[in-house]
């Protein structure tokens, strides 16, 4: 039985993998993936500490965050396919028509 | 006496006016039917008018509660109502408006004949009578003030009646204006009255002042302070002295409304007021503002009359003149012979208005009278209605203005002898000019320009009868209701209504001392010799085109008070609005601040949207930075 803060360190370098992966990638598909990465890091960190304190709130939510994120998934797919359809790339520099 | 009765005279107007303000599009080009609309509206108040005169001859009133027609306004410990106060008073006012408001409405329909705002015309002499009325009725301040601004409103609409031409809305707005000016004073007055007394009915403030519970406010010079403001109302209303200016221009209106609105009714509203005020003037002393003021106005206005060329013009400044008259009368407490002048004047001034009316219809709307001369012998009947009207005025014997500017210098003598002084030349000045305007009109060489000498024809039968008919109380009226001085048959009609003020002003006025009988002689004397001055100066002569010496020239410039107010008073009103109010604070401060607010989100805006550079990155670094800064504030240092 591993100690608490290895599953937390484990989710918090997760996480900072997915937001440093959003930030400096241009790639559309590999910003959804890193946000699902920060999404199961947070998940990781939901179960460990679940666990350590001995409820299963946190487990539950788990759920939830999955469904979301299959739901995230679709809708997120679909909108990349379509801004492909449209303009023939999917690096997210040349996105900007929503400039000011 | 019924209030039903009242209503009747009061509402008939006003029907007559919607009739013809709502329905004019449908009477166009049916003058008879707007015209006799209008006259039929008036006619019936006239009856009216005339049974509740009858009614008021055994004393009956309608005053205090009976006159209660129902709540206007109620609130917190006051109520205002709409109530008629009838009494010997108002039974004049109301024969006065309405019979010689009647006749102008007949005279109306021939003058006004063609004129393309026929309906109109019509439609605003019917709301001025009911004005007028509303006025007079009312028994509180406020129902008086209502009637005092809507006789106001009409005098402007009636003046500007043809506003295609700049004069007449100039002079519109000019009525105007220095009206409102008098009207703030009246406002303050009612204001100062309410404070005192909690009420503005006639006889719960005359009652409570009599009782004198009024000093809470201002000490003991409440009712100084409310009748002088009041005053001020009337100075405005009634055109005296600083404040006449507007009457004279007013004579831009159609002649008719002149006689009606700029003679007999409107302008001795201020009359009215005070007389009906009789009780808090006398407890204020303030009288003798009053009769000074009416005095050296009437004195003032005459000089002026002797120099003007205009026929309506010289009317208007003899109006004023008359008018100050009639607050001397009410200034040294001859409140009866001061209405007395404002009926007989109603009666020969509006003649003479009228008959101006006739010269002008016949003369191509001519007024300068130096192109007259002659017309004597061409316009019959409009010569010696017109010369009634002059006599009456000029105080000749027997004839209407004689009594009643009689017992008013009588009066006067007893208050004041300066007065009386000042008012004896007035009357010569008055007899004077008269008849220089008569001569030079109607007698001598014809001066008629060719083009129109050819037309020059007695008006028709629709507006030389109401003359006829208005010569007749002219003449008369002094003779039935003024044989005695101040025991005659209209001091005795009114003396139920000023006796309250009597008997407080008992010994404050010096009592009209001695017979009047030397004091009719002289003035009679005054008046036939003014009458023979302008005999011998005028009969063979035209006054000359240009004025002589500088005095003259001073007079014919009407003492240049309208330069001077204009100079004094509007053009820097005039320079602070266009120089303070319009470039500074309008353009300068508003619009600076307005377009400044615009201007600053412009720029912050323009600065801002750099931020927005399309790239969702962008964003969620900021976003990302954001919440490291938060998180380290709360982990590290809260």
């Amino acid at each position: 039985m591993l100690e608490l803060e290895y599953y937390l360190i484990l989710s918090a370098l997760l996480f900072t993998t997915g937001v440093i992966g959003v930030l400096v990638r241009r790639n559309a598909i590999i910003i959804f993936m890193c946000i699902e990465l920060m999404l199961n890091a947070a998940n990781l960190a939901f179960v460990a500490i679940s666990r350590s304190l001995g409820q299963t709130e946190g487990q539950v939510f788990v759920f939830f965050v999955m469904t979301v994120a299959a739901a995230e998934v679709a809708i997120g797919l679909a909108i990349i396919v379509s801004v492909f359809k449209h303009r023939q790339t999917i690096n997210v520099d040349e996105v900007n028509s929503l400039k000011g | 006496m019924s209030r039903e009765l009242i209503v009747v005279l009061l509402i008939s107007p006003l029907v007559g006016f919607l009739i013809n303000g709502l329905f004019g599009k449908f009477l166009k080009g049916n003058e008879k039917l707007s015209g006799g609309i209008g006259t039929l509206a008036v006619l019936v108040s006239f009856i009216c008018a005339i049974v509740a005169f009858a009614g008021v001859q055994g004393g009956a009133v309608l005053e205090g509660d009976a006159g209660v027609l129902y709540e206007w306004i109620a609130g917190e410990g006051f109520t205002f109502n709409i109530g008629f106060h009838v009494d010997a008073l108002t039974t004049v006012m109301l024969l006065v408006i309405t019979g010689v408001g009647f006749l102008i409405h007949v005279y109306s329909i021939g003058y006004m004949h063609g004129d393309a705002g026929y309906t109109r015309y019509f439609a605003y002499l019917n709301l001025f009578v009911f004005a007028m009325l509303v006025l007079v009725l009312g028994n509180n301040y406020l129902m008086m003030f209502v009637g005092w601004e809507g006789v106001g409103l009409c005098s402007y609409l009636l003046i500007g009646f043809w506003y295609e031409r700049q004069s007449a809305t100039d002079a519109g707005k000019k009525a105007f204006i220095v009206n409102r000016i008098g009207d703030f004073g009246f406002l303050l007055g009612m204001f100062t009255l309410f404070a005192a007394f909690g009420s503005l009915d006639f006889t719960a403030i005359f009652g409570a002042a009599e009782a004198d519970t009024f000093q809470k406010v201002f000490g003991g010079s409440t009712l100084v302070i409310a009748t002088l403001l009041l005053f001020v109302g009337a100075v405005g209303k009634s055109a005296q002295m600083p404040l006449y200016v507007w009457l004279p221009d007013a004579m831009e209106g159609p002649t008719p409304v002149s006689a009606l609105i700029h003679a007999a009714t409107m302008v001795t509203a201020g009359v009215y007021m005070i007389a009906r005020s009789a009780v808090l003037y006398e407890l204020a002393h303030t009288g003798q503002v009053v009769a000074w003021v009416g005095v050296l106005t009437a004195f003032f206005a005459a000089t002026i009359a002797l120099t003007q060329n205009d026929i309506k013009r010289i009317l208007a400044y003899s109006t004023v003149s008359q008018l100050g008259y009639m607050f001397v009368g009410v200034g040294v407490g001859a409140y009866a012979s001061g209405v007395f002048h404002l009926m007989t004047h109603a009666f020969f001034k509006g003649l003479m208005f009228l008959a101006a009316g006739s010269v002008m219809h016949a003369m191509a709307n001519e007024l300068d009278m130096r192109k007259m001369g002659g017309l004597k012998a061409k316009m019959p009947i409009t010569h010696w209605t017109f010369l009634i009207g002059a006599l009456a005025i000029a105080g000749f014997p027997f004839l209407s203005g004689f009594w009643s500017k009689d017992e008013i210098l009588h009066s006067a003598w007893g208050s004041h002898p300066a007065i009386y002084v000042i008012g004896l030349i007035t009357a010569f000045l008055t007899a004077f000019y008269m008849f220089r305007l008569i001569f030079v009109t109607f007698y001598g060489q014809s001066r008629v320009a060719s083009a129109v000498a050819s037309h020059v024809h007695e008006s028709p039968p629709v507006m030389w009868v109401p003359l006829v008919i208005l010569a007749i109380p002219s003449a008369i009226i002094g003779l039935l209701l003024g044989w005695g001085g101040h025991g005659s048959a209209f001091h005795h009609f009114t003396e139920s209504v000023f006796k309250a003020a009597k008997e407080i002003g008992n010994g404050a006025h010096g009592e009209a001392a001695g017979s009047a009988v030397p004091f009719m002689i002289i003035s009679a004397i005054v008046g036939l010799v003014g009458i023979g001055f302008a005999w011998m100066r005028y009969s063979k002569r035209t006054p000359a085109a240009q004025p002589g010496t500088a005095l003259h020239k001073l007079v014919a410039n009407k003492y240049y008070i309208d330069e001077v107010y204009n100079a004094v008073f509007v053009q820097p009103i005039k320079n602070v609005s266009h120089y303070l109010l319009w470039r500074v604070v309008d353009t300068g401060i508003i619009d600076g601040i307005v377009n400044g607010v615009a201007v600053a989100i412009r720029i912050i805006g323009g600065t801002l949207r750099r931020l927005q550079t399309g790239v969702v990155q962008a964003y969620i670094v900021s976003m990302v930075v954001g919440i490291v800064i938060f998180l380290a504030y709360y982990l590290f240092i809260s």
